[in-house]
């Protein structure tokens, strides 16, 4: 009968689990490709400037003085573009999301003090 | 003459997903005309193409439309490339191909969901949803975005498909088809989708050409027009030809969308077995000068990029041209002399994109 024709279709969802997940209890589904959230390795970083320069939603802040780098998670939108243009690959995008918040949170990460020369001036008087 | 009623239509309106506004002219139940008004979303793109380097607007351009989010940053990239004389290694082309069709795929059942949701059809509404799932899963597992990919950049594309993704592209597509097959003929044959799409807002072929339709809106009503069929990027090797229905009823353009699924899934296939190897990108010297129109075949018809480049790293100018802004006139001609309960069901078949028309 021209009615039934997605008979089959509806007993295996009547059937079936849920094709849905219940987000919240359940985790939702990532895969290694998933592009979540932007972190930093401090310690490689030379805080050149150029993610802050390639940014297009301007989330990215960098003080070279202070050796400072952060982000407004907000403003990011996960486009991969800090992570590609990295000279020294120090921008990694994670998997996950970053938490749901009420405020916009801005993510701060304090570099090692720049590497005095004075050790290597020392050697070679020596 | 009966007395004329106007009855606003949209823009907040449960059928529509996006804010389009018409008065309805009506003589009891039949609307005699339809002013469509639009604006509710502009967004400025053009403003704001002064103030971004042409390397960010790639950005910009792909969050146009969430749907065909990748069609409109291939179309960007490609009068990009054009201007700064690039050319692209082929296996990037067969990669972007591939993603193009499968959002083709992906928005095809979404729209099909809707028209079906649009005649109260709640449950066919909801399996062509559940279907969809399964290419978004692969745009994330393939690109790292559901919707917006970030996947293409001037000169080429960001990430390579591995052979074993591409194998799994292949089997999912084939499982989907099977499950597809059981959809599309609830379309095409079924007596309740039939009652509420033949004959409903009927143009004609002198019609929609006159009214310069564009995708399956025109197709189906007997204009073979599609860019895909100029051959342009690898279309000209897989042999592409358009579908065309003759109804130029909703049901037509309905059946368009359902066989276009079934092109798309084995245009994917041909793809991946074809998938030449080598590099995926170069690199990209330079500022682009001049001007360049491209046009891309998107899922609601074609779409245009005009860019005007004048050496510096800001582009002078960038204009869209949306598939959904050229299908309105044929949309208010599509409305003259329907049934007021027939209205959703009309405006849904041009798959409005009001996003994409106010950029």
């Amino acid at each position: 009968m021209a009615s039934f024709k997605m008979g089959k279709m509806v007993m295996r969802s009547l059937f079936g689990k849920p094709a849905t997940l219940m987000y919240p209890v359940k985790p939702a589904k990532i895969t290694e490709a998933t592009r979540g959230h932007i972190t930093i390795n401090v310690d490689t970083c030379i805080f050149c400037g150029i993610c802050q320069k390639k940014c297009p939603t301007n989330a990215i802040t960098v003080d070279r003085k202070g050796r400072v780098w952060s982000i407004e998670r907000m403003k990011c939108i996960q486009c991969n573009c800090c992570a590609v243009n990295c000279p020294k690959d120090s921008l990694l995008m994670e998997t996950t999301y970053t938490a749901p918040s009420a405020v916009k949170i801005t993510d701060t990460f304090q570099g090692p003090p720049k590497e005095e020369k004075a050790p290597a001036a020392a050697a070679a008087e020596a | 003459m009966a007395k004329q009623t106007i009855i606003p239509f949209g823009p907040q309106h449960p059928v529509l997903p996006e804010p389009i506004h018409l008065d309805l002219v009506l003589e009891d139940e039949k609307v005699v005309q339809a002013i469509p008004s639009i604006g509710f979303i502009h967004r400025g793109l053009e403003k704001l193409v002064e103030k971004k380097e042409y390397t960010e607007l790639m950005y910009v351009t792909e969050r146009i439309c969430g749907i065909c989010a990748f069609g409109h940053n291939w179309g960007y990239c490609h009068a990009i490339e054009i201007l700064l004389n690039v050319e692209v290694p082929e296996r990037a082309e067969y990669l972007r191909v591939m993603w193009h069709e499968m959002s083709r795929v992906h928005s095809h059942l979404l729209w099909l969901g809707l028209l079906a949701d649009a005649f109260g059809f709640e449950s066919l509404f909801m399996h062509c949803w559940r279907l969809r799932e399964g290419i978004l899963d692969l745009f994330e597992k393939t690109t790292g975005g559901r919707v917006i990919f970030s996947v293409n950049k001037i000169g080429g594309v960001h990430r390579d498909v591995s052979p074993e993704m591409l194998l799994e592209i292949s089997t999912v597509i084939a499982g989907m088809k099977k499950e597809y097959d059981e959809l599309a003929k609830v379309f095409i044959e079924d007596v309740s989708v039939k009652n509420r799409t033949v004959g409903v807002g009927k143009v004609s072929k002198e019609d929609a050409a006159a009214l310069c339709a564009v995708g399956p809106t025109a197709r189906g009503s007997g204009v073979p027009f599609d860019i895909r069929s100029t051959g342009h990027s690898i279309y000209g090797k897989l042999g592409f030809e358009p579908i065309v229905e003759e109804g130029g009823d909703c049901y037509a353009r309905a059946l368009v969308r359902v066989k276009e699924v079934y092109q798309s899934m084995e245009m994917i296939q041909k793809i991946i077995a074809e998938m030449p190897e080598g590099e995926i990108s170069v690199n990209v010297k330079g500022k682009p000068e001049g001007e360049f129109m491209a046009r891309v075949e998107q899922p609601r018809g074609e779409s245009c990029y005009y860019v005007k480049g004048n050496g510096t790293k800001n582009l002078e100018r960038m204009r869209v041209r949306t598939p959904t802004n050229i299908n309105v006139p044929f949309l208010v001609s599509a409305l003259a002399g329907c049934e007021l309960a027939d209205v959703p069901v009309i405006v849904l078949s041009i798959d409005p994109c009001i996003s994409c028309t106010e950029r």
